[in-house]
């Protein structure tokens, strides 16, 4: 009777009942979406993160990320690739690399850039880099000694195209300048448009052909399947592979992008306080308008010897009822939203140089994390009733001869 | 011998509106016996209603003692005196005072609800004294499409379903036209017959104090006459 007796106390003003409601679904709502849009940037930031060469794990020489040379190169590669085969999980990829600072000139243009010599079959699903990545020309061939891939943003800077030449020049391992030309064989594109300004491919053959490097490599990256578990396998792989080498999750290789991250659940939960305080003012006020409204009415109960819990009980449970209403519909709503934008995505192209900035995609599909939404509902129905313990307790706390006499 | 349902010795109650004070009851003392059918008579600012809020748990006097069906107000917490009013004191007002969003049955249910009574039984006793107030087709009605004499015969019914030793009446024929008010204190004489409650209520209507058994009457905060008719 309890809750039949709240549910029609909160219908005898339908109209303010309905203001209520639209506060709390706007309010839920809006936490759901742009924390489901939040967590889509952040899932794109660690997605173009890994995918721009870093993988999951980095295997280099000590002191390569000190000083990122040719010098600092990995002469045994296939003892570690030995025990990397015996220690990662089945549907692990990896390659290895040659990558070292170059400069990128042609008739027009010179530039700083990083080379990267790269296994063309192998790259492909290790990073961006494929078939799939390059929207003039091909992709490279395993044994094309004299191919290179740029990017679009890059051959807009130079002016170029495929079947042009490049030259890159770069510091041997011998310490001598080394320089090579290459015939552009494909122009890629990337999700960000730093990466195509910033790396050429050649494969590693040439790459090991002009930094007169017999064997080896730079770097050796790894991805794990779904990206789950690195930092086990990390473990095991310093345990496994001798100290002179360096391992390293994705997490250490960038740490700008680690740090942004864990503040993000902290702009996250503060945003929904601030949308929560908006909402809680909100709901004092309505609840104290209804409580004053009805002061006689609590006069009568305690009169009639409700004792001034139960008072509050009934002020809470409406609240309560109101509360659980406007979450469940914000929630439809924030889902039904969610789930149309991860198919079609938030296109920021025309926002892309300052969303690059921030490391941001250029369309970002929204994901939904349950914690999120757990405290979202426990933010909004949680603190809900706390801010209407005042007026309830307000109620319960009218003289019935003062509250009686209330016109 | 009868015992005191009510006992009131000494009450002195002053009202502070601003710098003004206001003396409603002035050593007031009063003896009612279980079963009376007591008018407490007296032109406004008498302090009638003071004493009825005195006399329900409803107030504090300011000095004073208040013994209702046996219990002393004295050091009573509001949770305690709360329990006292659920199961002891059935209170008529003059406004009605129905909840809107209840029906007659539920607005009668509600007290017993309040008493942990079970729901069946509380369905039942509702219904018998529905019928008993002549309301057997209203149960379903709410107040606002009650006419006046029907929220007040619902409040009576309200008042009296928990089986209280006293009901106080503060001019409950009031806003009721009088062959309505006398309908309705025909009620309230037949359930003082019926089920021995005492009935206290407050007026100034001189239908209401013939019909009375006795008459206690007030002026300004003091009980000036009181007259057993019976």
């Amino acid at each position: 009777m309890q809750i039949q007796i709240a549910w029609r106390n909160i219908w005898r003003n339908p109209r303010r009942t309905m203001i209520m409601l639209t506060a709390m679904i706007i309010g839920i709502w809006s936490m759901i979406f742009l924390g489901g849009m939040m967590r889509g940037m952040m899932v794109g930031m660690i997605n173009n993160g890994i995918s721009t060469l870093t993988g999951d794990i980095q295997i280099h020489a000590k002191g390569y990320r000190d000083d990122p040379s040719i010098e600092y190169f990995m002469p045994d590669l296939k003892g570690i690739e030995k025990t990397i085969n015996k220690i990662l999980p089945r549907g692990s990829r990896y390659t290895s690399r040659i990558r070292v600072n170059a400069i990128a000139a042609n008739a027009r243009h010179s530039t700083g850039v990083t080379m990267v010599g790269i296994h063309p079959v192998k790259e492909p699903g290790v990073s961006f880099i494929g078939p799939g990545a390059v929207v003039h020309g091909r992709y490279l061939v395993p044994g094309n000694n004299n191919g290179i891939l740029i990017g679009r943003a890059m051959a807009e800077k130079f002016g170029t195209k495929t079947g042009h030449k490049i030259i890159l020049m770069s510091e041997n391992i011998q310490h001598d300048i080394a320089s090579k030309a290459f015939i552009i064989m494909g122009i890629f594109k990337a999700e960000m448009q730093s990466t195509e300004k910033h790396f050429v491919f050649v494969t590693s053959s040439s790459a090991r052909h002009m930094l007169k490097l017999a064997k080896g490599a730079s770097e050796i990256s790894i991805i794990l399947p779904h990206h789950k578990g690195d930092k086990k396998i990390t473990w095991n792989l310093r345990q496994a592979i001798p100290d002179s080498y360096e391992i390293h999750t994705w997490q250490e290789l960038l740490p700008i992008l680690t740090s942004y991250l864990k503040m993000f659940d902290g702009f996250m939960y503060i945003w929904f306080l601030v949308i929560f305080i908006a909402m809680g003012f909100g709901i004092v006020n309505t609840t104290l308008m209804a409580v004053y409204e009805r002061m006689k009415e609590f006069g009568l109960l305690k009169a009639l010897g409700m004792r001034p819990w139960l008072i509050i009980r009934s002020v809470l449970l409406e609240s309560f009822m109101l509360l659980v209403i406007g979450t469940a519909i914000g929630n439809c709503m924030g889902f039904l939203t969610i789930h149309f934008l991860s198919i079609t995505g938030i296109n920021l192209t025309s926002l892309s140089a300052g969303a690059e900035f921030a490391g941001l995609s250029r369309i970002i599909y929204p994901v939904l994390y349950p914690k999120d939404i757990i405290m979202a509902n426990v933010v909004v129905i949680g603190l809900g009733l706390v801010v209407s313990l005042y007026p309830a307790v307000k109620a319960a706390r009218f003289t019935p001869v003062e509250a009686l006499s209330h016109e | 011998m009868h015992r005191n349902c009510v006992e009131c010795r000494d009450i002195i109650k002053t009202y502070h509106q601003g710098k003004i004070c206001v003396h409603a009851l002035n050593g007031v003392s009063l003896s009612i016996e279980q079963g009376e059918f007591v008018a407490l008579a007296g032109p406004s600012g008498s302090g009638k209603t003071s004493l009825l809020n005195i006399i329900g748990g409803l107030d504090k006097a300011d000095s004073g003692s208040v013994i209702v069906t046996g219990k002393s107000f004295e050091n009573l917490s509001d949770s305690k005196l709360a329990k006292l009013r659920l199961n002891n004191i059935g209170f008529v007002f003059q406004s009605y005072n129905l909840i809107p969003v209840l029906s007659a049955l539920e607005n009668v249910e509600y007290v017993m609800l309040l008493q942990g009574v079970p729901a069946e039984e509380r369905y039942e006793r509702s219904i018998q004294i529905l019928n008993d107030t002549g309301l057997e087709d209203k149960y379903n009605s709410r107040p606002a499409e009650l006419s006046g004499g029907q929220q007040q015969r619902v409040a009576v019914a309200r008042a009296i379903v928990s089986n209280p030793m006293l009901v106080l009446a503060d001019e409950p024929t009031a806003n009721l036209d009088s062959e309505t008010g006398m309908g309705l204190l025909e009620i309230m004489k037949k359930m003082n017959r019926l089920k021995k409650v005492t009935f206290l209520f407050s007026t100034h209507d001189n239908m209401v104090m013939d019909f009375a058994d006795r008459l206690v009457l007030m002026k300004d905060g003091e009980i000036v006459g009181d007259k057993n008719k019976v």
